[in-house]
Parts: structure tokens; sequence; C-alpha cells
């Protein structure tokens, strides 16, 4: 799956995208950022707060309980400040 | 006439409003958003996801069509760094009388500071960078339009 991050999240990551190859137990997109979060400290830091994160599956706008269904896309991002 | 864009380029009001004004309509609405000098702001920097963001302002000027009887509208959020003082965003609407112009013009910037992919940071004369923090207060004036 392709992975992209924006802003706060992005910059406590250290990159702004990857392609990560996810275990299929893996159902939501919460499950998700629960497995990244578990496999280094930069993702640990920069999900530590999942009231300050929000989603997008294959660029909709998606929750913590939507289902990954197999999207090509994941953004991971703070709220949004635009305006 | 609808138009959005998302530019990295200086957005001139005046400019992008006059083709509103040449619809025919009896009133236009606008809402500029202006790079606000607080506590020593230099700049401010905009970030986005190309990928999502015009899907996005396009779908709000759909739905603010689909809602009031408008003439035209235009959308224009600028990215990349923006000196203080200058337009961030701009919302220019247009309709046979005021109410639904305003409204419209309302609903749209609630709408996209809510739901449009965009993130501030702060730039200081002492080089230190924060990222903007939503307001609370911006989600009820969203919601309001739900």
């Amino acid at each position: 799956m392709r992975l992209i991050y924006f802003a706060r999240v992005r910059e406590a990551i250290g990159f702004d995208a990857e392609n990560r190859e996810l275990p299929s137990e893996l159902q939501t997109v919460g499950d998700c950022v629960a497995w990244l979060a578990a496999q280094a400290d930069n993702y640990a830091s920069a999900f530590a707060d999942p009231s300050r994160l929000r989603y997008a599956l294959d660029q909709q706008l998606v929750w913590e309980e939507t289902l990954l269904e197999g999207a090509d896309e994941l953004a991971i991002f703070p709220p949004v400040t635009g305006g | 006439m609808k138009l959005v864009r998302i530019s990295g380029e200086a957005i001139d009001g005046a400019a992008e409003l006059a083709p509103l004004a040449a619809l025919g309509g009896g009133a236009v609405a606008s809402f500029t958003g202006i790079a606000r000098n607080d506590d020593d702001v230099v700049a401010i920097e905009l970030e986005h996801y190309p990928a999502m963001t015009e899907a996005i302002l396009i779908a709000l000027m759909d739905e603010a069509f689909a809602r009031w009887s408008l003439l035209g509208g235009v959308l224009i959020h600028r990215v990349g760094y923006i000196a203080v003082s200058e337009p961030i965003v701009l919302v220019g609407t247009t309709a046979s009388h005021r109410a639904e112009a305003l409204e419209a013009c309302a609903f749209l910037i609630d709408r996209l500071k809510t739901d449009a992919p965009f993130w501030k940071k702060e730039h200081r004369a002492d080089g230190s960078a924060q990222w903007v923090e939503p307001k609370a207060s911006d989600g009820d004036r969203s919601n309001k339009w739900r």
C-alpha cells in the first residue's frame, strides 16, 4: 500500500511517502496505524495521539474504523487548517 | 461559471472577481482570508494533498450550486510560502440577490476550513516555525451547514 504523510505527521516520521506490504490481518485504518506505530519510534511518536490524526483512503476522508478493503493509498495527517 | 484553483501565485482579488460581476447578477459576495501578522509571524507556509485538494474544492463548489441559485463562483487557494498581509484564500459568489450570494460564500469558506486538506505553518522572525492548530469554532461553523 502507498502510505503518505502530511504536515506534523510527515515531520515526525521523517519522510513524506513510502510503499509497504501490510500484514493481511490488518483490517481497518486504525489497525494499520497501530501496526505502523509498533514498527519504529518515529511512527509511535507521530501517531501518539489518535485524536489528532485524520485519514484519507484513496483520497476520501475516512475514519479509524474504515475497512482498508484493498485500497491503494492511505494518507495520515493532522486536522486540516487551511483557509 | 465555476472556477476552482490551487496556486503558488499571488491572488489578485479584483481581477478574479471581475468575471463574476460580468455575469449579470445583482449581487457579488466575496471573502478574502489574509495571512495574519500574529506574534512576529513573517510568513505562512501552506502544505496540501494535491491528489485530493482540488476534488474536495470542486465538490464544495458543486454543493454550493446545488443549494443556492448561483450564477457563478470562484474558489482560489494559495499554497507554498505566503508573506503576512497577502491573501491565502479567495471565495467569490454571484447571484441575483444578496442573500444567496452571501450564504453560499459563507458556506464555501466554512466548509473549506474543515474539509479541504491544507495545513498552515507559521514562520516567525526568529527563524522558528510552528504548525497551526485548528480552532473548535471552525468545526462549529462548518457543522452549521450540514
